[in-house]
């Protein structure tokens, strides 16, 4: 039965006698004979890669991110490292639930299944909506989503798309591409200080607008103050409010249903995952209404045949693999681990912890921002508003240098203006901002 | 196969009713906001949120009970045809979590040079594995680099006015994200039937060419398992009219060393490399769908992208903006920590093991389509083939697989082969793995409707109603509570 094994990939587990008694059964000479490819596109050149150890491949993943530097990162812009529960790791980590697919068979996935409806819940506590998919990629690709839904519901009565002029570039350019293919057209509307100009908003809003989006908070951190007047431009004008946050925010900030959201959209992944490079979790809750027309997969209650509470997918003739070319979205891989891990610090931090957290948030920044005003040199904020998680700080030194020196002595800023660098409190301890105030000092004059 | 066998049996954790009660069966707590304690004026803030609030050691058997109710690929064999669910080696996980590899996505490119070192490397990597030019590792999913294929070729026809081309063609087999991603980069879809050997029709091809085409998406080999022997032919006739041929890379993983999408004529192409490379499928994702593309093709790539600064300084890598970029298709850079996975993944096989992967799923697929009862149509097939139910319906076949102990194929699809079971053991099945399988497969052939219909019996939950689900959608816990109220507010 057992033997040698063949050498070549060492997750194969043919020995050479049971790759001779395959190959026999198939009246086959050699395995090359199986490949049914013409001699003109065959490949028979190498990769040039050469195999490695276990221990040899690990080393070498080791060694090329050794050279990353070791910095504090104060930075934020829509991507956050809190502190993630051990518990996450270990649990998230289990291989049932790393190592199967998507719920095709739900009576070998109830676990996953129903790990994936108490997320859904628990952005439905957070937005008030009453819907929420289990995931889309990150918060840019949530909000082209969210763009093609407002462009499913509401082509006929016209095309155009408002966003903010504060938004990422990485957000506006990804909704570009998403509304590439509709005849949506997508226009910026001011911003004043950090926060709608309402004013300049209303003279922009027409029947011809079928999406208003706006974030809370904004990208430079500050809390927007006039949400239930921009859901009231766009419901005035029939079109979809499209509000961008975070489970972080918004188990503190005005709840979007209660100023008029109809859409909900940013990156779940605040809790759940360290930084990793922008890799992310897109959000996405909406209105009942829309359950037809919304992306994504959906989990939702059933019975089996016993009569017992069972979980499954659900509503799959929006997708793609049935669907086809009417799908509500092509998303088939999604983030559901993401989403579980995600879960997973919510129920960590529980309802306090969760409002605990972001009060701290709002209160830690605007501390931080008080002692870097004291500093000669810096004025912070420069935005006069009530601010979450972040900030921006006007320095009198070039911006590139101040944040040059910061990076010598161990701290990542964002350089947001010539004069601007913006800084985020979220994951970072008190300790380390007391290091960062003072280095600080001897930076910034 | 007896029934004393080998076999998987899952937990069943019973709980009156239900299986497992729900966190806000366990706990609800609320949480009121005031502007006494809040940072904030009331009106700024929420009035309450209310969500579960357990102890760490009850997360832990609430997040350890649902696991146990999990089928993964370390539980049993996962032949699902089309998404080469493979083993994944456990070392990739502990080199994705090394602290190195959290950086934030806006630190300066002096500070993180071993990321950037790491994407150079890998975009290489792939390149030489798929025979293309330049690669992005951007998009996070297949489907996404499907999109950015599909949008990169919608910008490079439109930079040599060729704009009016609208039309992409699909063979009807294909994955369903084929003909999602062209309509959602606003093409209109032209479907192609398959010849009488579940192959690419060259008569249907030509009648669906014209100077609309803006390009074919086909995967090779094909959903059948089929090589697309007439690739040469078929990448000649469309690029005659101008066209571009678009390599879905979701079976990728039956040519690795022994063809290359680029060789074949393919212009842009991407990789699944959750299947393809090993990264654990997690439920459903994440994954990473980095595309690759022919030299004309490049600079159209998203950015940004990874490249050589060409100076001694240590600062060897740099991000750079494409000349003719489409832009962003995600807000930062892609599901990073997946392409960790990745690139570990290739520095251990190297050419030697992705080569043997290969070998073993192509004979892995053909052993056990060789071993099974049931009628497989077409072939040779390369790393998976669809048997037919026949008479039986697929999905309740399915279903009664799984009481032997095994998860089932894919079923139903693709539609060319009636009551499809498209097979994918990939190349970590042993023989006696594979025996067990065909004999799940073998028990179920001979077995009535009603018990197949009965099926399954010894999972942790039973047949599940799925018309239930769809007609009366109940989403989220608040859905269930409202539910409960009305129903007691109609008791008499």
């Amino acid at each position: 039965m057992h033997g040698s094994r063949t050498t070549g990939s060492p997750y194969a587990p043919h020995t050479d006698d049971e790759t001779a008694a395959m190959l026999e059964e198939l009246g086959a000479d050699s395995v090359d004979d199986l490949f049914d490819i013409p001699t003109a596109v065959r490949f028979d050149d190498e990769f040039g890669i050469e195999a490695r150890t276990e221990r040899e491949a690990r080393a070498l993943v080791e060694s090329i991110l050794e050279s990353n530097d070791d910095l504090t990162e104060l930075l934020g812009r829509g991507h956050y490292g809190y502190y993630v529960p051990s518990l996450v790791d270990h649990l998230a980590d289990r291989s049932e639930y790393l190592t199967s697919y998507t719920q095709y068979q739900p009576e070998v996935s109830q676990g996953f299944l129903q790990a994936l409806f108490e997320y859904q819940s628990m952005l439905v506590e957070l937005t008030g909506l009453e819907i929420a998919n289990c995931s889309m990629y990150d918060a840019a690709t949530a909000l082209g989503e969210a763009a093609t839904l407002a462009d499913r519901l509401r082509h006929t009565s016209g095309h155009r798309v408002l966003v903010p002029d504060l938004l990422l570039e990485g957000r506006r350019s990804t909704l570009e591409n998403y509304v590439a293919g509709t005849e949506l057209v997508v226009e910026e509307y001011p911003t004043e200080d950090a926060a709608v100009d309402v004013d300049a908003l209303t003279d922009r809003v027409d029947e011809d607008v079928v999406m208003v989006y706006a974030e809370n908070p904004t990208v430079r951190g500050t809390i927007e103050e006039n949400l239930a007047a921009i859901g009231e431009l766009a419901d005035d004008a029939d079109a979809l409010f499209v509000l961008g946050s975070d489970p972080v925010a918004l188990s503190l900030l005005q709840r979007p249903a209660d100023v008029g959201a109809d859409v909900v959209v940013g990156d779940a992944s605040v809790l759940g995952l360290p930084t990793s490079y922008g890799m992310g979790l897109g959000l996405f809750a909406t209105r009942e209404a829309y359950l037809r027309q919304v992306p994504g997969r959906l989990v939702g209650v059933s019975e089996d045949a016993t009569d017992r509470r069972a979980f499954t997918l659900t509503l799959q003739t929006r997708e793609q693999h049935i669907r086809r070319e009417r799908a509500t979205s092509n998303i088939c891989t999604n983030q559901a681990w993401v989403a579980l891990r995600t879960a997973m610090h919510v129920a960590c931090l529980g309802a306090s912890g969760l409002v605990d957290l972001a009060k701290r948030d709002v209160t830690r920044a605007e501390e931080l921002a008080r002692r870097v005003d004291e500093i000669v040199g810096v004025k912070a904020p420069v935005h006069d508003r009530r601010h979450f998680r972040e900030f921006v700080a006007h320095v009198d030194q070039p911006a590139q240098a101040v944040a040059d020196d910061l990076e010598e002595r161990g701290f990542a800023v964002h350089v947001v203006g010539e004069h601007e660098i913006q800084l985020c409190i979220a994951g970072v301890s008190d300790a380390t901002l007391d290091e960062f105030v003072e280095v600080f000092e001897e930076v910034a004059p | 196969m007896t029934r004393e066998g080998t076999r998987y049996d899952q937990a069943r954790w019973t709980n009156d009713g239900q299986y497992e009660p729900l966190l806000s069966e366990k706990d609800r707590t609320r949480v009121e906001i005031d502007g006494d304690d809040s940072p904030l004026p009331d009106e700024l803030t929420r009035d309450a949120l209310e969500l579960p609030e357990l102890s760490e050691p009850e997360l832990a058997r609430h997040y350890t009970r649902l696991s146990q109710m999990v089928y993964g690929i370390d539980s049993g064999p996962y032949p699902l045809g089309s998404c080469t669910m493979k083993y994944n080696p456990k070392f990739t996980e502990d080199v994705a979590a090394l602290p190195s590899a959290a950086v934030h996505p806006d630190r300066s490119a002096a500070s993180i040079q071993g990321t950037l070192e790491l994407m150079y490397r890998l975009q290489d990597y792939l390149g030489r594995i798929g025979g293309m030019d330049a690669v992005t590792l951007q998009p996070p999913a297949g489907a996404a680099g499907e999109f950015v294929g599909v949008r990169v070729a919608a910008a490079y026809h439109e930079h040599n006015g060729e704009g009016h081309r609208d039309e992409v063609i699909i063979p009807e087999s294909a994955h369903g994200t084929n003909f999602a991603t062209a309509a959602l980069a606003g093409y209109d879809v032209v479907s192609m039937p398959s010849d009488d050997e579940g192959r690419v029709d060259l008569e249907a091809l030509e009648a669906a060419l014209s100077s609309n085409t803006a390009a074919l998406m086909l995967t090779n080999p094909n959903t059948l398992g089929l090589f697309e022997r007439d690739i040469i032919e078929i990448a000649e006739m469309v690029h005659d009219v101008g066209g571009l041929l678009y390599y879905d890379g979701a079976n990728l993983n039956a040519l690795l060393g022994r063809a290359r999408p680029g060789d074949m004529g393919f212009d842009v192409m991407h990789y699944n490399v959750h299947k393809t490379f090993a990264t654990p499928h997690g439920g459903g994702g994440p994954g990473a769908g980095p595309v690759g593309v022919a030299e004309e093709l490049e600079p159209f790539l998203p950015s940004p992208r990874v490249r050589e600064t060409g100076d001694d300084s240590e600062n060897a890598y740099e991000l750079f903006e494409p000349e003719h970029t489409i832009g962003h298709v995600h807000g930062f850079q892609g599901n990073w920590l997946v392409l960790v996975k990745t690139f570990a993944y290739i520095a251990r096989l190297g050419d030697e093991g992705l080569t043997d992967a290969s070998a073993k799923a192509v004979l892995n697929a053909n052993y056990l389509a060789s071993q099974i009862e049931y009628d497989v149509p077409y072939g040779p097939f390369h790393h998976e083939f669809v048997a037919s139910a026949g008479d039986q319906d697929a999905a309740d076949v399915a279903k009664r697989m799984l009481d032997y102990g095994v998860h089932p194929p894919t079923t139903k699809w693709p539609e060319i082969v009636p009551e499809a079971l498209m097979t994918e053991p990939t190349e970590v099945e042993s023989r006696e793995t594979l025996d067990q399988l065909a004999a799940a497969f073998n028990a179920v052939v001979d077995e009535d409707d009603e018990t197949l219909e009965a099926a399954p019996s010894r999972t942790s939950a039973r047949r599940i109603d799925q018309t239930s689900a769809a007609r009366n959608p109940r989403l989220s816990w608040h859905a269930l509570e409202e539910e409960t109220a009305t129903d007691s507010s109609r008791t008499p």
